[in-house]
C-alpha cells in the first residue's frame, strides 16, 4: 500500500483514468425546481449530464461574484498598474486588497482607486470625471499601464471607456486599457474574459507584429493562471529553474509592465488556473503560436506530473532526469510527514466547493494522497469537460453540483456525513456552524498551498481541522462530522 | 481651523467606507426570521456577504435577483419575483427586505412598487416586504442602515394601543455590544422593544439543529407596536431626520424622541441610564454603580498612558462621534476625526468637547484613506482606532490600530468586542492603553538610541524599528 502510494506520487502513471459504471440516483426533495439539472449523482451513467456555465436563477443565494470579480481577481496582481475602477465605491471597497498576491517590487496593486460615482455622474455621465481621474493618478504614480475597470452602471449609462482610455493613453504616453466588465453581462468567467482581453491588448507587440518562433529563448515559458498567492509563483518558478526551464513572466502573481510585455518571446505557456487563463492560452497559441499545456502544482501527484510533461514537452533527456531527481528528492523529503497525516485521516470524507473546475479535480486527487475520498464536489464556474472529469474521477454516489448555494451545501454536507469542507470565506461559518471542518482555499490565504512545501501545507491544514479536539466538546451540537456515530441525529 | 471636507474630487484612494446596500443588509438580519434579497446583479449580494460573514463569522445569507442583460434592458421584475418565489420556498421567511443595488436604481426599478404587485399576484395580503431604494451611488453604508431601519418601520408600525415599553432603536453595533445594552434595560427593569436586535442572529452558539436563518432578532409585531410606546431612545446623534426611525416614529406618532449619542463612556452612559431612570421612575440598581465605579478605577489606572496618545479615529460617524467621545474623557484627544460619509455634523458636535484639549483636530468627512493617512503624518497621530482598514495606517505609517466598528475582517471575534456600557467602555479602554503600552514598549528602546546615542564612530543598531 505505501509503496503504491509513492509510486502515485512519483508520476510513473499520470495519465491514468477512472470509468466507473453504477446506477444513477438524483435527489430532489427541498430543492429549487430549476436547480436539479445542475446536481447529480455519480454513478452508472458514462457521461456527465450536469448542466454548467449557465446563469445563477434568482433567489438561489448563489456562492459566485459578477463579471467585475473575476476581472479584478485577475488583474489585480500586475503590481505596478494603477487599478482604476470606474463606478461606485461600493465596487472599489470590497475589492481593496482583495488577494493575498505578493511582489518583489512595486506595491501599488495593493491601492483601491475609485472615481466614486455619484448621483450627478450618473445622470450627466461619468467620462469627464474618469478623465480627471487618470489625469491625478498618472501624475501623482507615475505608472506606465493603468486598467480601468466598468463596474454595472457604467455599462447602464454607457460611458465610452475605451474613447477615454485612448485619449488619456495618448496624453500621457502610457497604456490606459478598458476591462469590459460591467458585473450584469455574464458571470466571473465573462470576468477573466475581460481581464484577458485586456492583458492581451497589453503584451501585442507594437503594430501587432509577430515574434519570430526561432529568437525565442528555447527553454521559456509563460505561467498562466497563477497570482502568487503567499509567494507560490516564486515556489514554482524554483522548481522549473532547477530542471531547467526559464519562467518568461507569470500571469499575473508578481507581474509587472514590462515583464508583461515580453509573454509574446515564450515557446511555451503552463496554465494552473484554467478558469482563468485557457481563453488567453488559446489566443495566444492562434496570435504568436505559443502552445499551451494544462498543469497543476496542488497536490504531490499533480506537482510530479506536472514537472514530467513539460519536461517531456521539451523533449530533454537531462531535463527529464532533472525532473525525476527534484521529484524523487522532493517527495522522499515529505513523505514522513504526509505518511503521518494519512494515517491520522485515512477514511474520512470531504466536501469539495471552490470556485473553478481545475482547482476541484486536483483536490479530489490530493485528498486521496492523505487517504480522504471525496463526497461532495462542486464550484462555482466550472466547464463541462471540467465536470466531465470530475464525473470521471469521483466515486460512485458522490454529489457533483454546480453554481451551489448554502441550503444545498448545508444538505449534502450533513447528508454525506462529510469530515471537512474546502471552500472560500462565505463557506467556513456554515461549515463550523455544522461541526464540519474547514480549509481555506480562498485568494487572500497567507500560506502557499502549491508544490510540495504546499502538499506539506495542505496536509497539515486538514490534519489540524479534521483533528481538532474541539470537535470533542462541539459534538454533542455539531452536524455532518459526527452525523452518522450521533445517534440524536434525525434521519434524513 | 477651515473644515476640510470633499478632499478628493476625481478620485477615491483607498475607500473609508462602504456602499448603501451593504448597510441595509444588517437591520434585516435583526429582525426574527427575516431574509433580505438585493435586487441588482449577483455580485453585489455575494461580496457583502463575504464582507458580513467575515466580520461576524456567522453564515450570511443573502437573496439577489441575479440581474442579467435581459433584465436590465427589459425590467427586472421577473427576476425579482423569481427571487421572492425561491427565497420563501427554501427560507420560510415571515418578512423580506428588498434592497436595490446601483444597477436597478439606474434602471429605474421601483421594488416598492413591485413590491406590491408581488404581494397581489401571490394572494400575500399581509406578507410584509420592506422596499428599500439603497443606490450604492446614494449614500454610505451608514446611511443604507439607517434608511433600512427606517423603512421598516414606515412598513410595519401601526397605531397602537399605549403600552408603556421604551422603543430602542441602536446603531451598527456589535451582537456583544446590544447583549449589553439589553442586560442593562433589564438591569432598569424596562420593558424594551430593541431595534434592531443582532445580538442571537448574528453571535449565534453551535446548536442543533441548525436552521437556515438563526433564531433571535426584533419580533416583527414588536415593530408594529412601537407607536405605542412611551418613549423611543435613539443612539443617532449624527442621524439625519429623513433616515431617521425615532424621528418618524415621533412625527408621524408622537413617541417622544431622546436622541443619544451611543452608550460609551461615562457622560454617555450616565445619560442613558439616568433617561431610562427618569422614564421608568426607577432607581440605578447597585450593580451598575459598582461597574461605572470600575470604569473609573480603570481610567484612573490609565490616564497618563492616555495622555501621551495622539490618535486618528475613523469610521461610521455615530461610532467616530461616540469613540472620540470616550477617549477624550480619559485625555486621550485626536489628532484626527474621519469618516466616509458626507455630512455626517462631526465637526459641530465634537468641537465643543475638545475645545479645551489644546491641541489640533482634523476633521475629514467624505474622506479616503490616502487622506487620512497623509493627516495622519502631518499631525503626528500615534495610535488609530477604526475598522480593519485601518490596518493599512499600520503597515504604511506604524501606526497601531485598535480594531473598532465594522468591518473587521482581518481578526476573529468582530461580533464579541464589547465597547458600551459602563463595562464596555472599561473594556474598550483597556484595549486602547494596552495598544498604547505594547507600541511604546516596542519601540522606546530603538527611539532613545537614535535621539540621544551620540558615541563617534558606532555602528548603528540593527534592531530600530519604526
Amino acid at each position: 500500500m505505501q509503496l503504491m502510494k509513492i509510486s502515485n506520487w512519483l508520476c510513473e502513471d499520470f495519465f491514468r483514468r477512472d470509468v466507473i459504471n453504477v446506477s444513477t440516483a438524483v435527489p430532489n426533495d427541498n430543492l429549487i425546481m430549476e436547480r436539479q439539472s445542475s446536481i447529480q449523482v455519480k454513478g452508472g451513467q458514462r457521461k456527465n449530464q450536469l448542466k454548467c456555465d449557465v446563469e445563477s436563477i434568482a433567489g438561489c443565494v448563489s456562492q459566485r461574484a459578477c463579471v467585475y470579480c473575476g476581472a479584478r481577481v485577475v488583474l489585480n496582481p500586475v503590481t505596478d498598474a494603477i487599478h482604476l475602477v470606474h463606478g461606485p465605491i461600493g465596487c472599489a471597497s470590497y475589492t481593496w486588497d482583495i488577494r493575498g498576491s505578493l511582489s518583489s517590487g512595486s506595491e501599488l496593486y495593493r491601492n483601491s482607486f475609485c472615481t466614486d460615482l455619484k448621483e450627478n455622474d450618473i445622470i450627466f455621465g461619468g467620462e469627464k470625471k474618469l478623465a480627471r481621474a487618470i489625469d491625478e493618478l498618472v501624475e501623482k504614480y507615475e505608472s506606465e499601464l493603468v486598467f480601468v475597470y466598468s463596474t454595472c452602471v457604467v455599462g447602464v449609462i454607457g460611458d465610452d471607456l475605451e474613447a477615454v482610455c485612448k485619449t488619456a493613453a495618448h496624453k500621457h504616453g502610457i497604456q490606459v486599457l478598458p476591462v469590459q466588465s460591467s458585473g450584469f453581462i455574464g458571470n466571473k468567467s465573462a470576468g477573466y474574459r475581460a481581464a484577458c482581453d485586456a492583458l492581451l491588448r497589453l503584451i501585442e507587440p507594437p503594430g501587432g507584429a509577430r515574434p519570430i518562433n526561432s529568437r525565442r529563448p528555447v527553454k521559456s515559458v509563460n505561467y498562466l493562471g497563477d497570482f502568487n498567492l503567499a509567494g507560490e509563483a516564486w515556489i514554482i518558478k524554483d522548481y522549473l529553474k532547477r530542471i531547467g526551464v526559464e519562467v518568461n513572466v507569470v500571469f499575473t502573481g508578481d507581474s509587472n509592465y514590462r515583464d508583461l510585455k515580453k509573454a509574446p518571446e515564450a515557446s511555451l505557456n503552463i496554465m494552473q488556473c484554467a478558469g482563468s487563463m485557457s481563453y488567453m492560452a488559446r489566443r495566444m497559441e492562434e496570435l504568436y503560436s505559443i502552445p499551451s499545456l494544462q498543469i497543476s502544482f496542488l497536490g504531490l501527484e499533480d506537482t510530479a506530473a506536472s514537472l514530467c510533461k513539460i519536461a517531456d514537452f521539451f523533449g530533454e533527456p537531462e531535463m527529464m532526469r532533472r525532473a525525476k531527481e527534484l521529484i524523487k528528492e522532493e517527495t522522499i523529503a515529505v513523505q514522513p510527514e504526509m505518511e503521518r497525516y494519512h494515517e491520522k485521516l485515512a477514511g474520512k470524507k470531504a466536501a469539495i466547493y471552490v470556485g473553478g473546475g481545475f482547482k476541484a479535480i486536483s483536490l479530489i486527487k490530493q485528498f486521496r494522497e492523505i487517504g480522504i475520498n471525496v463526497v461532495m464536489v462542486g464550484t462555482q464556474t466550472g466547464q463541462e469537460e471540467e465536470y466531465q472529469t470530475l464525473h470521471d474521477i469521483s466515486d460512485d454516489g458522490t454529489v457533483i453540483l454546480d453554481d451551489a448555494n448554502p441550503s444545498e451545501l448545508e444538505r449534502f454536507m450533513t447528508e454525506k456525513g462529510a469530515h471537512l469542507l474546502v471552500g472560500g470565506v462565505k463557506e467556513r461559518p456554515l461549515a463550523y456552524k455544522l461541526g464540519v471542518a474547514f480549509i481555506d482555499h480562498n485568494h487572500d490565504r497567507k500560506h502557499p498551498l502549491s508544490g510540495y512545501v504546499g502538499a506539506v501545507n495542505f496536509a497539515r491544514e486538514v490534519y489540524s481541522t479534521v483533528c481538532s479536539p474541539v470537535w470533542k466538546y462541539a459534538r454533542e451540537t455539531g452536524g455532518g462530522l459526527y452525523a452518522a456515530e450521533n445517534s440524536e441525529l434525525p434521519e434524513r | 481651523m477651515p473644515r476640510k471636507t470633499a478632499n478628493y474630487r476625481n478620485v477615491n484612494e483607498n475607500p473609508c467606507n462602504m456602499c448603501m446596500p451593504m448597510g441595509g443588509i444588517l437591520p434585516f438580519k435583526g429582525i426574527e426570521e427575516a431574509m433580505v434579497i438585493i435586487h441588482g446583479s449577483q455580485g453585489c449580494s455575494t461580496y457583502m456577504r463575504r464582507h458580513i460573514a467575515e466580520h461576524f463569522n456567522e453564515p450570511i445569507d443573502v437573496g439577489s435577483s441575479s440581474l442579467n442583460e435581459k433584465g436590465t434592458i427589459y425590467g427586472g421584475s421577473q427576476n425579482l419575483f423569481q427571487a421572492l418565489d425561491n427565497i420563501r420556498k427554501v427560507y420560510n421567511p415571515r418578512l423580506i427586505g428588498i434592497l436595490t443595488s446601483c444597477l436597478a436604481e439606474t434602471i429605474g426599478e421601483d421594488v416598492e412598487g413591485m413590491a406590491r404587485d408581488y404581494r397581489k399576484k401571490q394572494g400575500l395580503d399581509n406578507f410584509p416586504l420592506v422596499g428599500v431604494p439603497t443606490p450604492g451611488y446614494g449614500g454610505t453604508h451608514s446611511e443604507g442602515y439607517w434608511l433600512a431601519l427606517k423603512k421598516m418601520v414606515a412598513a410595519l408600525a401601526r397605531p397602537t394601543e399605549k403600552h408603556g415599553g421604551i422603543n430602542v432603536i441602536v446603531p451598527n453595533l456589535s451582537p456583544a455590544d446590544m447583549r449589553e445594552i439589553k442586560r442593562i434595560l433589564e438591569l432598569m427593569d424596562v420593558k424594551y422593544k430593541l431595534l434592531p436586535d443582532i445580538s442571537e442572529t448574528l453571535d449565534r452558539p453551535i446548536a442543533r439543529p441548525y436552521t437556515k436563518i438563526p433564531p433571535g432578532g426584533t419580533r416583527v409585531e414588536a415593530i408594529r407596536c412601537m407607536p405605542g410606546a412611551v418613549a423611543t431612545i435613539q443612539f443617532g446623534i449624527t442621524v439625519e431626520d429623513n433616515v431617521s426611525p425615532g424621528h418618524y416614529l415621533q412625527s408621524e406618532f408622537g413617541v417622544p424622541l431622546y436622541n443619544l449619542p451611543v452608550p460609551m463612556g461615562v457622560e454617555a452612559t450616565d445619560m442613558f441610564v439616568g433617561l431610562l431612570a427618569e422614564i421608568t421612575g426607577g432607581s440605578v440598581p447597585g450593580v451598575l454603580k459598582l461597574e461605572r465605579g470600575r470604569l473609573l478605577d480603570c481610567m484612573v489606572d490609565s490616564h497618563k498612558y492616555n495622555a501621551q496618545g495622539r490618535g486618528a479615529v475613523f469610521g461610521d460617524p455615530e461610532l467616530v462621534c461616540a469613540v472620540v467621545r470616550t477617549c477624550a474623557e480619559n485625555g486621550l484627544y485626536p489628532a484626527v476625526v474621519a469618516t466616509g460619509s458626507g455630512n455626517s455634523g462631526m465637526k459641530e458636535l465634537l468641537d465643543p468637547l475638545l475645545a479645551e484639549c489644546g491641541q489640533n483636530v482634523d476633521y475629514l468627512d467624505e474622506t479616503d484613506f490616502m487622506r487620512v493617512r497623509t493627516s495622519c503624518r502631518e499631525n503626528g497621530v500615534n495610535m488609530a482606532i477604526g475598522h480593519s482598514d485601518g490596518k493599512f495606517l499600520t503597515e504604511s505609517e506604524g501606526i497601531p490600530l485598535v480594531r473598532m466598528g465594522f468591518p473587521i475582517h482581518d481578526r476573529v471575534g468582530g461580533q464579541r468586542l464589547l465597547s458600551v456600557g459602563y463595562t464596555g467602555t472599561t473594556n474598550f479602554l483597556d484595549r486602547v492603553t494596552n495598544t498604547l503600552l505594547e507600541h511604546k514598549h516596542k519601540n522606546y528602546r530603538a527611539t532613545m538610541y537614535r535621539e540621544f546615542y551620540r558615541e563617534a564612530g558606532v555602528k548603528k543598531r540593527g534592531c530600530e524599528i519604526r
